[in-house]
């Protein structure tokens, strides 16, 4: 069933730098700000090198900015007039798409260096406003006409979740538990402080049975990523070169009720289906997951949709001691969107830039002793769109 | 204001109104015209009969912009009996609680309000069966 693994020494894309700003309230920052100080970090850590093109992943400008055309935006104030620059949209998938769109652009032969700067601002605006806006990702005429929100909808997947599966209350407690513990030792992150399960017992109700404990905050903040063809630039001495081994891009119906099974992420299934094609890896070959938890829901659906766990069993992932940073299979090892905090479409972007410092062995105390290959994967509205990537440690030629 | 896009979609607010597959049989609910069992071309109309049963339910506390009036409502995925399933809010609601396999109809109800001078949106909720009508 599982295809055989191969050493992953090739790739034609790599990592040339990152960087990333604290997710956060920013109310000092602005949108293009944000974005101008991740791309600043990227390039310097790329020594310098600059882009043929720009990617911007960004889900909400438009309605909660009231600003479009980031693409023009961003290289404008970046200092890239004249570049060519759009804006990738896939909900809370956009961060995955645009890497995605980058690695194409590459491969494509038209660009040798790709950059991908995700950028969110969701603070600026009340929470009536910010769950009217992260509605539009769903079937709107169907779903966000019903008064449905992003928060509700995972209700209704949690508390179908553990009925179908007869789960206990609390057995979606553990990744909030993981997420808080690793976002310690991250310096970025919104919420770098350890839960108890007795505090997610007692956590207030958003709506039920989600509690604050499964619901990643909406914050604010960028990440940049430069993408590199293979062989064109010097690679840093300093560090291990990450490499681009697998990546896709799925969709499935964006309506939840429009799913056979809503409990199953098919989009997941299939992007992670395909990257482990195009990478020739399977699930053994995966040293951590960076999956996305914006609910708690969705991450053990996640585990299940890319294979490493059977339908309603996910969430055994994340119990006594499964996904801590020194297990079989670490999760969310830099807090993930729970505690590092969610920036919507910088999400994918943020969870490509964590594998890689992984990757590269720069994860600090976050580090996750051995990493070879790493895993993202972002999912957009309930289930819509689904990005996925794997990344690895190449071997000098 | 976005008076015609609801006006497009009265046929499906008020009255269910979907579409069923001439190949395979698949009742579709929201109509779409293009199968989604068998990919063939689905036009022939569908009348729901508004019956169906509680998928999953919850309550919305931090309502949307539009929809605070009636907050705190109950949201829930609803399985049609005819197949398909619909995302609607549950009302009529007594003393009885919610489960999941309540069977519920659709009933017509004001669903949002764009403020004093905007526009009212009517459209299908579900309430528990009736006992004279079960």
């Amino acid at each position: 069933m599982t295809p055989p693994s191969r050493n992953p020494t090739n790739a034609d894309i790599v990592i040339a730098g990152l960087g990333m700003t604290p997710v956060g309230e920013h109310w000092n920052l602005s949108l293009r700000e944000l974005a101008l100080q991740a791309i600043t970090a990227a390039l310097e850590d790329a020594a310098g090198l600059r882009p043929n093109i720009l990617y911007v992943a960004n889900m909400l400008s438009p309605m909660l900015s009231g600003q479009t055309q980031l693409g023009a935006l961003i290289a404008d104030f970046s200092g890239m007039r004249g570049v060519e620059a759009v804006t990738v949209e896939a909900a809370g998938a956009s961060g995955g798409a645009a890497m995605r769109q980058a690695e194409l652009a590459i491969a494509s032969g038209s660009a040798d260096l790709a950059l991908v700067v995700g950028v969110e601002k969701m603070t600026d605006r009340v929470s009536s406003d910010v769950e009217s806006a992260l509605s539009t990702a769903s079937d709107v005429d169907y779903e966000a006409v019903q008064g449905a929100t992003r928060t509700a909808q995972a209700a209704l997947l949690m508390r179908r979740y553990l009925h179908e599966h007869e789960a206990p209350t609390d057995a979606l407690a553990g990744f909030g538990l993981i997420a808080h513990a690793n976002a310690v030792a991250n310096p970025l992150a919104m919420f770098r402080k350890a839960i108890s399960p007795e505090a997610y017992a007692k956590a207030p109700m958003l709506s039920e049975p989600v509690t604050i404990f499964d619901a990643a905050p909406n914050a604010d903040g960028a990440a940049a990523v430069l993408l590199a063809r293979r062989g064109v630039f010097p690679e840093n001495p300093d560090r291990p070169t990450v490499g681009i081994l697998g990546s896709a891009v799925a969709t499935a119906a964006p309506a939840l009720h429009d799913h056979d099974d809503p409990l199953t992420l098919t989009a997941a299934a299939r992007a992670a289906e395909t990257a482990f094609q195009r990478s020739g890896l399977s699930t053994e070959d995966v040293d951590f997951f960076e999956l996305h938890d914006f609910f708690s829901v969705y991450a053990a659906m996640a585990l299940e949709a890319c294979g490493f766990a059977s339908r309603g069993t996910g969430w055994k992932l994340a119990q006594d001691g499964k996904g801590s940073r020194d297990s079989e299979l670490p999760i969310l090892t830099f807090g993930g969107s729970k505690a590092r905090g969610d920036a919507g479409g910088a999400t994918g972007v943020y969870q490509i830039a964590e594998a890689a410092l992984q990757l590269q062995g720069r994860a600090g105390e976050a580090q996750v002793a051995g990493a070879r290959i790493g895993m993202t994967q972002c999912v957009g509205g309930s289930g819509g769109t689904c990005a996925t990537h794997l990344l690895g440690v190449l071997e000098v030629d | 204001m976005e008076v015609a896009r609801h006006w497009r979609l009265k046929k499906q607010r008020y009255a269910m109104t979907g579409e069923v597959c001439p190949h395979c049989q698949s009742k579709i609910f929201p109509p779409r015209d293009i199968c989604p069992d068998c990919g063939e071309d689905a036009r022939d109309l569908y009348q729901f009969s508004g019956h169906g049963e509680v998928y999953s339910f919850t309550t919305v506390y931090d309502a949307p912009a539009g929809f605070e009036a009636g907050a705190p409502y109950t949201l829930a995925l609803i399985k049609l009996d005819e197949g398909p399933m619909v995302t609607a809010q549950l009302t009529d609601l007594d003393s009885r609680g919610i489960e999941i396999g309540m069977p519920v109809e659709m009933v017509t109800r004001k669903l949002r309000s764009d403020g004093e001078r905007g526009m009212l949106v009517y459209g299908y909720k579900f309430r528990p069966l009736l006992a004279a009508a079960a």
